[in-house]
């Protein structure tokens, strides 16, 4: 198995190709081999990285140094300094510091990788989730402790919003602003409710949490309850997870033993109830008002919004609805400051993400490290790179209702603005990695059927639009596709991204107009030679023939 | 329990929790912590604490504690098995089925040498 400990970008620019990029990167390859150290380190040429002052450029991670311009006589020297005996070659370093193209913000968090930055996780498989004592000497309560003491509900929701915290439920929306609408909104009694339900395929983040720390939980729901002025909550679980269900249950026991939830928290007038709600196994639930309806005990289907939980929620009454994660940052967030907060992160996606990685990497399993760190870190240093050392080929966010990345996207800062300005989204944080052996066509169809069947059929547009895409891509699949099936998945995927009645629709079209954005080719393949290019999807005799 | 009434009590409770805990330490006891996340459990966490119990009665091991935590984040090498010795750094076990576990019991918590090839350097 290949460890990589240090990762080497040489710019691959017109410009850069010009001035001897290429022989500069042969040379790195040569060198790095000649040191023996190749299993450790990887060299990559990507297309951009900006700054032509000072081009070629040569980026080695995790300490992001820039070198620049580097003649490929230099090579052997950098290579020594730099990646044998770990000193910066001071002589080789670009006078600019920081990178003008995509990558630029990498030089605003030089020496934090790659170690993982645990917020979310800190205490999760370090302490024993049993054990409320544990829970207190990691510093467990403390937040709640003087927000009920120096704070108001109106300091808590200024810090929130100060902090630049957004929601990790999937649409990055500010979780501050979110608090302040409910908590202006007319109306009693008020409810927070966890959104724990976490049925995106493929990703397991939020359990780890519930079952590592459940405290954390706890405590950041009731602060949650104190800023927006709610007298009772919800914690709405995943049916399966069985065992955060009970770790969950024993938290709010011991909680209310020893008077951090009940009558008069902190012998203060502020009382917080709390309760566990079971999901029911639907994807739907997980919709925030479709997850509302469930707990008033009717059908998990989502109602047309405006008004929004924030107005009209849970019974009619106004309601915070927070992702497990989100929530998790609070009470860090109270006892260090918003200041801490944004030293992690991108300014506008400060914090940090826990993503669970899965696919044809070397290692999976989950971490958690800073907003706008790229795909391309994640493979090579978190995951340990590829399997086998094939070459990646797209990667799918955030379970199934996020997008579809190609390998020349990976460079992307992995953060909400970023994502939403190259078109992707980030989804819930799972990241699957996908090889060359993988076909898109494949794995649009996939999801397509997942889709199909977990559209709660409320709406035509999902309804009708999920099934029919599947059709199609099922007829693609195996070689009975035509070309005039192209528009029509085209106008199918805007269809269900425009009329469709909530996330689930919008996002169902997302594979298909991703792969049809990036991998035409390998599916006019499927139509046009009935071949599949990766060699996955199996074309029926009778159409070979 | 308790009930905590203000900042004062948390931060007694807490330094009364950490004296305790500093007490236990010093005194040369043991602590081995299995990681029973869902992970941890499908991949026979459960199997390897019972073996981890069962040799301590077996052997008649005194000084120690067994305690469960959550998942790391190292799902793939799970069962995960830490173990203190004393005031020793935390040792982190991968792969521990449960003859493993017998093995980091006898090498590790009875004769003081650590079962290398087993380790997952943190
Ligand atoms: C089909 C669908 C499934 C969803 N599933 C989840 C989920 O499992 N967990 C979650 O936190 N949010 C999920 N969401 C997002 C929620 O509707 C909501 O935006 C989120 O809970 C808000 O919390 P946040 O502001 O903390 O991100 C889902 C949305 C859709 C459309
Ligand atoms: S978009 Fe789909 S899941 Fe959402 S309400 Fe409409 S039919 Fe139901």
């Amino acid at each position: 198995m290949k460890h990589t400990r240090a990762m080497v970008l040489v710019s691959g620019d017109p410009l850069s190709l010009e001035r001897g990029a290429m022989d500069v990167y042969n040379r790195l390859q040569d060198e790095i081999k000649a040191f023996g150290i190749d299993q450790e380190v990887n060299v990559t040429l990507v297309p951009e990285l900006g700054r032509h002052d000072a081009a070629p450029l040569v980026v080695v991670y995790p300490e992001a140094v820039i070198y620049g311009p580097v003649k490929p006589e230099n090579v052997h020297y950098l290579v020594e300094e730099h990646l044998y005996k770990g000193r910066v070659a001071a002589e080789l370093q670009a006078s600019v510091k920081e990178l003008s193209g995509k990558i630029a913000w990498l030089t605003a968090r030089k020496g934090t990788l790659p170690a993982e930055q645990r917020i979310v996780l800190e205490r999760a498989g370090l302490i024993d989730p049993t054990s409320v004592e544990d829970y207190i000497v990691h510093d467990g309560y403390q937040a709640l402790g003087k927000v009920l003491a120096e704070m108001k509900p109106t300091d808590v929701i200024d810090l929130v919003s100060k902090s630049g915290l957004r929601g990790r439920g999937g649409a990055g929306f500010p979780t501050g602003t979110k608090w302040g609408f409910v908590a202006k909104a007319p109306g009693s009694p008020k409810y927070v409710i966890c959104n724990a339900d976490e049925s995106e395929p493929g990703t397991f983040k939020d359990r780890l949490l519930l079952e590592g720390d459940p405290h954390c939980l706890v405590e950041a729901m009731v602060i949650a309850a104190y800023a927006v002025g709610a007298s009772e909550g919800y914690i709405y679980v995943r049916g399966e997870y069985s065992l955060a269900q009970e770790r969950l249950h024993l938290a709010i026991l011991q909680a209310k033993e020893m008077g951090f939830l009940g009558k008069n928290i902190f012998n203060t007038d502020f009382s917080f109830d709390l309760h566990i709600h079971s999901g029911a196994g639907a994807y739907i639930c997980g919709e925030e008002t479709a997850l509302i309806e469930s707990i008033e005990g009717k059908t998990g289907q989502p109602r047309s919004r405006p008004p929004f939980p924030t107005t009209h929620g849970l019974w009619g009454k106004p309601t915070l609805v927070n992702n497990v994660e989100t929530l998790a940052n609070i009470p860090a967030i109270i006892r260090h400051g918003a200041e801490w907060y944004r030293s992690f992160g991108t300014p506008s996606s400060p914090g940090t993400k826990v993503y669970t990685i899965l696919g044809n990497v070397n290692m999976t399993g989950l971490i958690e490290v800073p907003m706008g760190i790229t795909l391309r870190e994640v493979i090579t240093i978190y995951a340990k790179g590829m399997k086998d050392g094939k070459a990646f080929k797209f990667a799918q966010t955030g379970g199934s209702s996020g997008s579809v990345i190609p390998a020349s996207l990976q460079d992307t800062p992995m953060d909400f603005d970023s994502f939403n300005k190259a078109g992707v989204s980030l989804g819930s944080g799972a990241l699957l990695i996908c090889n060359e052996d993988n076909c898109v066509v494949d794995m649009a169809k996939v999801l397509l059927n997942f889709f199909r069947k977990e559209s709660c059929g409320k709406c035509n547009p999902c309804r009708i639009g999920c099934q029919r895409s599947w059709e199609i891509l099922n007829a693609i699949s195996e070689g009975r596709g035509k070309m005039e099936d192209l528009p029509v998945l085209m106008e199918l995927s805007a269809n269900l991204a425009n009329l469709s009645n909530c996330g689930l629709g919008q996002t169902a079209g997302t594979p298909i107009h991703d792969i049809l954005t990036h991998f035409r080719a390998e599916v006019e393949a499927h139509i046009r030679l009935k071949v599949c290019p990766a060699g996955v999807c199996r074309m029926r005799e009778k159409v070979l023939r | 329990m308790t009930t905590i009434k203000s900042l004062e009590d948390l931060k007694k409770l807490r330094e009364q929790a950490l004296e305790k805990r500093k007490a236990k330490s010093a005194s040369g006891s043991t602590q081995v912590i299995v990681a029973m996340g869902t992970c941890g459990i499908a991949a026979g966490a459960r199997d390897t604490m019972k073996a981890i119990l069962e040799t301590i009665e077996k052997e008649g091991i005194s000084d120690i504690i067994v305690t469960q935590t959550g998942c790391i984040g190292l799902c793939e090498r799970e069962p995960i098995v830490q173990v203190v010795v004393g005031e020793n750094p935390k040792v982190t076990y991968g792969k521990v089925t449960p003859e493993v576990a017998r093995q980091i019991m006898h090498d590790h918590i009875q004769n003081g040498k650590i079962v290398e090839n087993h380790v997952i350097p943190m």
